[in-house]
């Protein structure tokens, strides 16, 4: 996880224009309007969320269910219309 | 978990992407085929926005912003300079949409593979210019509505064959891809990691607010764009010998075009006009590929 850079004055920044950090400072699942739910008993642990997840938020855990990480997720809905299973609802966000 | 693609993430979340976004996932499969050797050269682009502002990166390899039409030069130079430093191993890609790649990028990528420099071009193709909000590019199809081609005089004029014009340059490997299939993306790249020489890719890269759809749709449309012959996954190897990588039963062309509002005020003749189109297209690939058959059989021989 990277964290966000901060310079006192102008003279810490670099000479020229470079990469210092990641964009994991930037969380964001504050755009999100719907949240996927997994329903772990209609789940067969094929991946295939995982593998269409444009922001990368989908990773798997130890028993090969998906888990989504809500601090990215933007809620574009992939993972819930390629389930095979229709295991993933869209719900609304409160 | 058996993987169907490779399981290391170089690209990191946090990205400015739009929700659903293809080009996103055309980088993710490209970047977990490369690896992290690998070193991007970027022209203004829908990617220039996504990769985040300074002094942050989301592509976790080196990434250089070029002005907009010398992505293939760039790389071009990154390339020799790597030579010169007897590092032959690092993959040199530029990365560019379809307005850097086949409006004001074509004269530098014309000229790197002419001079066959060893670097891999990678165009996602969004079909317009969606980074400035939806102008009209050369890879926009015939038929789509976009701000500089609105619904009562839309695209007069068909798609560029981009994948010819760099198959009559000879090099030694194009293909296309669709980011609905990553496993067959990441079997090119594979290829033309191991090609020395110039390699083109041409990835369809779905885009929902240019394609005015719902974001859930963006991998299925994708997909259906292969299956309805619009967008066929194709190789060419030195230039003359075609191979499909897949020849799918056609599906419906409306199934494709319905779901998208670029291509809603299309009529029925003008739906089955342009399935004339994609017809003609795919009949004449197909027939190529008949052609070099006999090739790609003398090749698995030896």
């Amino acid at each position: 996880m990277s964290e966000e850079i901060k310079w006192e004055s102008q003279s810490d920044m670099p000479l020229m224009a470079m990469s210092l950090g990641r964009m994991t400072v930037n969380k964001t699942g504050s755009w999100r309007n719907l949240r996927p739910v997994l329903d772990k008993e209609k789940c067969i642990k094929c991946g295939i969320c995982w593998k269409f997840c444009p922001d990368v938020s989908i990773s798997i855990d130890e028993e090969d269910y998906p888990v989504v990480n809500l601090d990215f997720c933007k809620g574009c809905g992939i993972c819930a219309t390629e389930c095979p299973k229709d295991a993933i609802e869209m719900v609304k966000e409160e | 978990m058996k993987y169907t693609i490779p399981e290391q993430e170089i690209m990191c979340s946090g990205h400015k992407a739009c929700q659903g976004c293809g080009a996103t996932l055309a980088m993710r499969y490209a970047l977990k085929a490369l690896g992290p050797k690998t070193i991007l050269t970027l022209p203004a682009c829908c990617w220039s926005v996504i990769d985040g502002p300074f002094p942050y990166s989301a592509v976790g390899v080196p990434l250089f912003h070029t002005a907009f039409e010398t992505a293939a030069a760039v790389a071009s130079g990154i390339r020799a300079g790597l030579d010169m430093r007897g590092d032959t191993e690092t993959n040199v890609v530029a990365w560019a949409g379809d307005g850097g790649t086949f409006d004001i990028g074509i004269q530098a990528l014309s000229g790197t593979v002419e001079r066959n420099d060893n670097v891999i071009y990678i165009c996602y193709d969004n079909e317009a210019y969606m980074n400035t909000g939806v102008q009209r590019s050369s890879a926009t199809p015939w038929g789509a509505v976009t701000t500089t081609t609105p619904a009562r005089h839309f695209k007069q004029e068909r798609k560029k064959d981009m994948i010819g014009i760099m198959a009559a340059h000879s090099i030694p490997y194009t293909a296309s891809a669709s980011v609905a299939y990553p496993e067959d993306f990441i079997r090119k790249l594979n290829i033309a990691k191991e090609t020395p020489g110039a390699k083109f890719i041409h990835i369809l890269a779905s885009c929902p607010p240019g394609w005015k759809t719902a974001p859930e749709l963006a991998i299925k449309l994708a997909r259906l764009a292969v299956q309805t012959h619009v967008f066929p996954l194709y190789e060419i190897y030195e230039g003359r010998y075609y191979k499909l990588s897949m020849d799918p039963k056609k599906k419906p062309l409306i199934d494709y075009i319905k779901p998208q509002g670029r291509f809603r005020h299309l009529t029925e003749e003008q739906v089955a006009e342009m399935d004339k189109q994609v017809d003609e297209r795919y009949d004449r690939l197909k027939e190529q590929a008949e052609r070099s058959k006999s090739w790609f059989e003398a090749k698995k021989e030896k």
